[in-house]
Order: structure tokens, then sequence, then C-alpha cells
């Protein structure tokens, strides 16, 4: 603390005391470093003793923790107790949370068709402009309007999930699921309306 | 004849087994450092679906690096860049010669010594060959035309150096206890009981202090975390940077050889060798009375048994300390060896002296 002191009073003689622009003191400045105080090691932690046998502790129980539970998962037991936190992942994948934001896809109505109503709504608010809806008038005249095409670009899609948010019909979701999205080429990145509908 | 044809026998299983505990390393380097970070380690290698816990991934790296190219700097000493692994593995490799893996076996009246090479100078002989493994590593660093790998050969060779006065004058006591530098006469020596029977007189606990300076020291040998300042493969870059294929591997093999011996030597040095407790030549003579008769073969399998064991324990040990321990700073690493090791280990020698003198 008498270092800070000592720092402000050092800084006051460069600096006017008023503030650069008469507003601020350096006296009220909020320090902007942070001070830690470092320590000399005592003899015993100069010797490197105790911390190594603390660590040689630690990775030892788990060690044997693990070892333990392995064996017995070798003859069948205790299988509800891990030995690792792994995740096999491309036979065994982490569970998801229910809210991530994986791909999208366009919801039915209850004859299959989809949902929206090609408001435009999802295609304005995308900060990737990676929506590409082409409209078509409807033959019901209640529902007025229905994509007669919607292209989704997935390589150019950022998953920020505005669309979702911003659908009014509850149209376009991001719930399937899926993550591993690899293509060989860069067109087949880009999903249509079947696409995005049935897979 | 049949001296020279057992001989032959002894050395070539003890190179067999050597070489395979140091090869079987590999897997348990991955194994043991997975299961200490709550991970699984290496399963994917298999052979027919036969996945072994993962055991032959050893394989599977042995053929990657004998598939690789043999790649040769230019401006480099050819000669000397091809002699540099050979050199570290051929003098971590020997020093198996002098270590005795079993006792003294009685095959239709024939007497053998289960070691290699039977010296009287065993000791000296093993670190004659553990400090010419420095050649490896300041040859690879110097015929590199690399300055990295120079820098790291300096490093080598400064650290161990440092480390093996350490490791040489920790081991002192040991000869002043024991008054043998024949390791079958110190095994055997070991064999004596302190305190009424009770406890072997190993050379851990007459010499506490001597063994773990050269548990640190002989950690600092094998050039491995936290000593491992002049491999550092992965930043700092060591003195092997410029080798591929199978003379890394060879470089590698050898940090794995020169682990099992110096396990092998603290089994031998501290902890009674291939000696198992109350053990004597005709069978179990336990401190409460209680004796078990046995015959010369099963005490010395016993005995191979009990010595491998040991080995597997302090390469269990020094895995461990791989594993948990992060690198030493370079001044750290010379701070601890001349200004820490040497001088504990000079009072080691000199307060061993004293009490030998005083107790006769």
């Amino acid at each position: 603390m008498e270092n800070t002191e000592k720092r402000r009073q050092e800084l006051e003689k460069y600096f006017d005391a008023k503030g650069p622009f008469g507003l601020l003191r350096v006296s009220q400045m909020k320090r902007a470093w942070k001070q830690t105080n470092r320590r000399e090691l005592n003899f015993w932690e100069n010797t490197y003793l105790p911390m190594l046998f603390s660590g040689i502790y630690l990775t030892s129980k788990h060690f044997f923790y693990n070892v333990t539970f392995h064996i017995l998962h070798l003859f069948g037991l205790r299988k509800d107790i891990k030995g690792a936190v792994t995740y096999q992942y491309p036979e065994m994948p982490r569970p998801l949370a229910s809210r991530l934001r994986t791909r999208h896809r366009l919801t039915k109505r209850e004859d299959g068709s989809p949902r929206c109503v090609a408001c435009m709504m999802c295609e304005t608010v995308c900060p990737a402009r990676c929506i590409e809806i082409t409209a078509a008038e409807h033959p019901d005249p209640n529902i007025e309007k229905y994509p007669a095409e919607f292209i989704l670009d997935l390589g150019k899609c950022v998953y920020c999930g505005f669309c979702v948010e911003v659908c009014p019909e509850d149209a376009i979701r991001m719930d399937t699921g899926k993550l591993e999205i690899a293509e060989y080429s860069r067109e087949s990145m880009i999903y249509n309306k079947k696409r995005l509908m049935d897979e | 004849m049949s001296d020279i044809l057992i001989k032959f026998i002894l050395s070539a299983g003890t190179l067999f087994i050597m070489f395979n505990i140091a090869g079987l390393l590999t897997w348990v380097e991955r194994k043991q450092s997975a299961v200490m970070q709550d991970r699984i380690g290496a399963n994917r290698a298999s052979i027919l679906g036969f996945k072994a816990m993962g055991m032959f991934h050893a394989l599977a790296d042995v053929m990657k690096m004998l598939s690789k190219e043999e790649f040769i700097p230019e401006g480099a000493n050819s000669f000397l860049f091809n002699l540099a692994p050979y050199l570290s593995v051929t003098f971590a490799l020997v020093g198996f010669a002098a270590i005795p893996i079993g006792g003294e076996l009685i095959l239709n009246g024939h007497s053998i010594q289960l070691q290699a090479a039977n010296l009287n100078i065993a000791l000296i002989f093993i670190f004659a060959a553990m400090s010419m493994g420095v050649y490896g590593v300041v040859l690879a660093g110097f015929s590199s035309n690399n300055n990295y790998a120079f820098l790291g050969g300096m490093r080598g060779a400064a650290q161990m150096i440092a480390y093996e006065i350490t490791m040489g004058a920790a081991i002192m006591g040991v000869i002043m206890v024991f008054n043998t530098l024949d390791l079958q006469a110190l095994d055997v020596a070991q064999g004596a009981y302190m305190f009424g029977g009770w406890l072997p007189k190993w050379g851990v606990f007459v010499q506490p202090i001597a063994f773990f300076l050269f548990l640190t020291a002989a950690t600092a040998e094998t050039k491995r975390t936290p000593f491992d300042l002049p491999e550092g493969e992965s930043e700092i870059i060591g003195y092997f940077v410029e080798y591929s294929g199978m003379k890394f591997g060879m470089f590698f093999l050898a940090d794995l050889v020169e682990t099992v011996l110096v396990a092998a030597l603290m089994t031998t040095l501290f902890f009674g060798g291939w000696q198992v407790p109350y053990l004597h030549a005709d069978g179990f003579y336990f401190p409460w009375g209680a004796h078990i008769a046995m015959t010369n073969l099963p005490v010395v399998i016993l005995g191979v048994l009990s010595f491998f064991v040991k080995v597997a324990f302090f390469i269990w040990v020094l895995m461990a300390v791989r594993w948990t321990l992060p690198r030493f700073r370079y001044d750290q690493l010379m701070n601890l060896g001349w200004k820490i090791l040497l001088p504990i280990s000079l009072i080691n020698i000199a307060v061993t002296a004293i009490v030998i003198t005083l107790l006769g």
C-alpha cells in the first residue's frame, strides 16, 4: 500500500495536479495496475521439497483412484463411477445443452408444408447475409406468401441465432443437434428448402 | 565353453528384457500420464480388432519412425551425425551388463551369478557408461549444423556434468557402508539385518539422504522433465532437433533405457537388488522365529521377481515425477545441482565417514 501512495505522488509530480483536462486528479484516478506483493520464499520452499511432495501426492491420488476404477471396470464392477473424464468422441458424442445453437431446420405445418410465410425478417436480420428467400403467393388466402425457395449458406452462417429470435411464425429453429457440418465443397454447404426441412 | 554359453545367454537375456521394458515404457508413459490426468490415453491402434489397451501404439510408432525419411541437414558432419544416436543407445544399454538381476543359481553343481558381467568394479563401469552417454548428446548438438541443437547440446553437457558429480558423491556413502564396488557383493551385503533382525540393511535405510540425492541426480541424468532442458522438444528445442525417423526414435529410446537403468541402479544400490526381505539362501527366516525351507531354484526366482518388481516401482516413481513437476528454469537447475545437491552430498560423505569410524 505504501508503494501505491508513493507511485501516486510521483505521478502527481509529473502530471498536472488537476488532471489532463482539469476534470480528474491523479490522486482520484482508479488504480489501473494491480500490485502483487511477491513474497521471498523461505528455506523450506527453496528446497522444493514441500511442493514436490504435495504435487506427487495429488497426481498419485488421481492415479490410484482412477486405476482402481479402471481395474474394477475390467471385472464389470462399479460402472457407475468413471475412471476418466474422456468422451470417446466420434463414437460417444458429448451430451449437448438443450439451448445449444446447432444446425438450422425449417419447421413444418401439419400438412408437411413449411411454416415459413416468407416475411423476410430472418433474411433482413441476418448479420452474415446467409439467408436468401424467394417468396411466392400461397394458394390459401389466409397465408398470403410461402417460400418458393429458402437458401441458407452454412459456409457463411455465424450461428448467432438472430433468425430464430426474429421469426414470428416459429418457422426456423436451431435445435437439430447436428454439429458436424463438414463438406468437400462450398456448394454443398448451401442448404436449400428441401434439405433444411428433411435432413 | 559352457561358461561362454552361459554368459552369452545371460547377456542376451538381459538385453532382451531391458529392451522390451524400455519399449513397453512408451506405452506405460502414455497410459500412466493419461490415468494421472483423468484421461484414457492411446487406445486406437488395433491388430485384427485386438487393442490390448493401446499397447500396439508402440509398434505403430516404430513402423512410423522406420518408414520416415532419414534427413541429414546440409553442412552437417554426416559421420558424427549418424554416430550420435548409436552412442546414446549403446552406452545406455551397456550399463545393464553389470547389474545383477538375481542371486546365485546352482545348476547341475555349477554356480551361476545372474549378472551378465561379473565385474568387481561394476559400479565404476556403470558410471563410466552413463558418463559416456553425454557424448551422444554433445555430438548430436555439434554435428547438426544448427545453432539451436548446438545450444541444446551445451545445456545437456552442462547439466549432465553438474548432476553426475552429485550422483557419484551420493553413492560414495553406500560404497563406504558396504565396503565394495562389486554390485553382486553389494546386493549380498544388503541381505544383512539391523535392529534385531527386523529391518533389512538396505541402502535406503542406512543412507536415506544419499537415496534422495541419487533419485534427483539420476532423474536429471535421464534428461526427462523436470530436467529436460537439453531436449525440451516443443518449446526450447534440444540437441536432436535435426533428427528424423528412427534416429530420433533412438534418442527417444535412449531416454527410456536410461530410465530403466536408473531404476535398476536405485534398486540395486538402495533397495537390496534381488533381496527379498527375510529370504535367505535356504528359505525364509522370519524375525519372529518362523522358518519356511526352500530349495535354491525358487529362492532365485523369487529374487529375480523381487528385482523386477522393485524396478517397476521405481519406473513408476520416475514417471510420476516426470508427469507432475514442471521444468526447472536453467538457473534453478544449476543452483539446485551445484549449490544444494553437491554440498549436501559432500556433507553426507563426511558424516557417514565419521559415523563409520566411531562405530568401528
